[in-house]
């Protein structure tokens, strides 16, 4: 936490020549060449370099090929030519992006909604149970976290196959004789569900044992007091509790949001985007037209209109971020 | 009625609340590991048990027997180990920098890592698609490597900043005082201290590196023999036909590297990745 806190350290003016701070901030190490000179900058250097190349520069490339006409023809010829903006018109003058992208923002309304209320509620009941149950449920929350992905999702196949699954089997013995053989990868909507459920059931432990190490945080003497003062279990939580782990809360938050907007590998596997549309999101949708219909300049355009969409929650993010780094210092 | 009893009717929904919990998050792995152990004609059944009648190591061995399974196996490990290695070495010298030396930049170097750690890479797909192609690097295991280095360099830089941070330097200056070298000091005081941060970090960037699906399955295309786990189970049904059983002792195997590690760090996974995750 104390990456901002630092900063506000006394710096020696830029100009003049290093003295001997050598280590730590306010510490007054040995005098030693480690610490002055080219060494900071050596040992950074492989990092730099390697975000230069590995992200810097793809993300050059990605802007500069949404504003190029670049199909497999310029990709084998390497003759792309600059068209301006015309692929981001394109791709705001078709009516299917916009509906991928209201689909995007339902999926991750109906997500993040989940599993923000499910992992608070496990949350708060991880903190009430004895020292057993809290055990159970962490290595529970845990487990499920360790899931791979890709073994998640085939399990999740799985569970859902319209004929030898385990869910159509108990919907069907509990008197819900429509869900025989019911083919849910068929359905928009129900395939939708199942990549809602696949995702929050992914993605409650990790919010869930956050949220829960920051309730922990909180002392206890408060709840007594308020206790005492005959407040009740909802209002205590509204006034004690939720403004104490607010900053986590909000932390975890856009996280959710930001890996819930880019969910892909899920989708990819299980539904490709189908059954017709029902399930393609901004990144599925990128990658559809790119590597699968060879438009990379329209699928460049449809990515960076995602990540100017997720910038939006980045500020976000990084604002909280700040904020909480000085209400600790 | 006692006291006891009372208390103990009070706390039963909460408690019936942490069986459903623990239920729904164990039923899919549970679900996974029995289909794998249960023989064919008992998973095409109209009516699944929740307990196989008989049990069969049938579907490991159709599994361990396919085609590439120890090749898939080989190039998971190298890339994931190799990534994590460099991710390691080169973010343990750019932390150490960032906690022990004063320099200028340093400020916008820090900002420049958390910025980086939120990286786009579902968005990246395209422009590092076509630079491998440019740069001949399409189809290889390197490129692969690559990626996923600086996938988890961020993180892994954040948290051994952290945990060097937590390192008092009067160890390291004492040490110096007696005759070590700056790098000495280093390597005999504060590495062995460091040990846990390396564990939690390194355990980051192997579960990403290990179950990362999107790069290996874009940029990997016509080298089929360089395609990694993950790829290679989310085509197992077409490999297989409809063969479930052995779907799910594949799944069974990929995912147990991941679950027993998590299983025996426990305590260090969530503390550090809590740590790590909401710090950025």
């Amino acid at each position: 936490m104390s990456a901002v806190r630092e900063q506000t350290a006394p710096h020696p003016p830029p100009s003049t020549p290093r003295p001997r701070r050598t280590t730590g901030p306010g510490r007054r190490g040995p005098s030693q060449d480690g610490g002055r000179g080219i060494w900071p900058y050596v040992l950074i250097a492989p990092a730099v370099l390697g975000t230069l190349y590995l992200l810097v520069y793809p993300l050059v490339r990605a802007v500069v090929i949404s504003l190029q006409d670049f199909g497999l023809r310029q990709l084998i010829l390497g003759d792309a030519r600059f068209v301006g903006l015309k692929n981001y018109e394109t791709l705001l003058g078709d009516s299917r992006f916009w509906e991928v992208v209201r689909r995007t923002f339902l999926f991750m309304a109906v997500n993040v909604v989940l599993i923000m209320v499910l992992s608070t509620l496990v949350a708060l009941m991880i903190e009430r149970l004895g020292r057993f149950g809290r055990i159970a449920v962490l290595s529970a929350l845990v487990l499920t976290w360790a899931m791979p992905v890709i073994a998640a999702t085939t399990v999740f196949q799985w569970l859902f196959h319209s004929e030898f699954g385990i869910v159509n089997a108990v919907l069907t013995d509990l008197g819900f004789e429509s869900f025989d053989r019911y083919p849910w990868f068929a359905h928009g909507p129900a395939a939708f569900a199942i990549l809602v459920a696949l995702i929050v059931w992914q993605s409650v432990p990790f919010a869930a044992i956050t949220l829960y190490s920051a309730l922990t945080t909180v002392p206890t003497e408060l709840y007594e007091s308020a206790r005492l003062d005959g407040a009740s279990g909802p209002r205590i939580f509204r006034s004690i509790t939720f403004p104490i782990v607010r900053p986590i809360f909000m932390l975890v938050l856009s996280l959710e949001v930001i890996w819930t907007f880019k969910a892909f590998v899920q989708i990819w596997v299980m539904t490709n985007g189908g059954p017709g549309d029902a399930t393609t999101i901004l990144p599925v949708y990128a990658v559809q037209t790119a590597l699968s219909s060879q438009r990379y300049d329209l699928g460049s355009a449809a990515s960076m209109v995602t990540v100017v969409l997720m910038s939006g929650v980045l500020v976000l993010y990084f604002r909280q971020m700040f904020r909480q780094e000085d209400e600790l210092s | 009625m006692s006291t006891t009893t009372r208390l103990r009717l009070r706390r039963l929904p909460l408690n019936a609340a942490a069986v459903v919990t623990v239920v729904v998050c164990l039923f899919p792995v549970y679900w996974m590991v029995v289909t794998a152990f249960t023989p064919s004609r008992d998973i095409q059944s109209d009516n699944p048990r929740l307990l196989p009648e008989s049990w069969t190591l049938d579907h490991f061995r159709t599994a361990v027997g396919a085609d590439g399974f120890g090749l898939f196996w080989r190039n998971s490990i190298l890339v994931t180990l190799s990534a994590v290695a460099l991710a390691l070495v080169i973010a343990l010298g750019a932390a150490y920098a960032v906690a022990r030396m004063r320099w200028r930049g340093r400020r916008q170097f820090v900002l420049m890592v958390f910025i980086a750690q939120m990286a786009p890479w579902e968005s990246l797909i395209i422009p590092v698609y076509i630079i491998s192609r440019d740069t001949d690097m399409l189809d290889r295991l390197p490129t692969l490597t690559l990626v996923y280095f600086m996938m988890t360099l961020p993180f892994t830089l954040i948290v051994l900043r952290g945990f060097i941070d937590t390192i008092p330097p009067e160890l390291e200056e004492s040490a110096q005082v007696d005759g070590c070298t700056r790098l000495g000091a280093f390597r005999h005081i504060a590495f062995p201290l460091l040990a846990p941060g390396l564990m939690a970090t390194s355990l980051f960037g192997y579960i990403t590196a290990w179950n990362e699906f999107t790069y290996a399955n874009f940029l990997i295309i016509k080298q089929q023999d360089n395609r990694t786990l993950p790829v290679w189970l989310s085509s197992f049904q077409n490999v297989f036909g409809t063969d479930w059983g052995a779907t799910m002792a594949a799944s069974t195997l990929f995912a147990a590297p991941a679950l027993v590690v998590f299983l025996v760090l426990q305590r260090h996974v969530t503390s550090g990745f809590a740590a790590g995750a909401v710090k950025g």
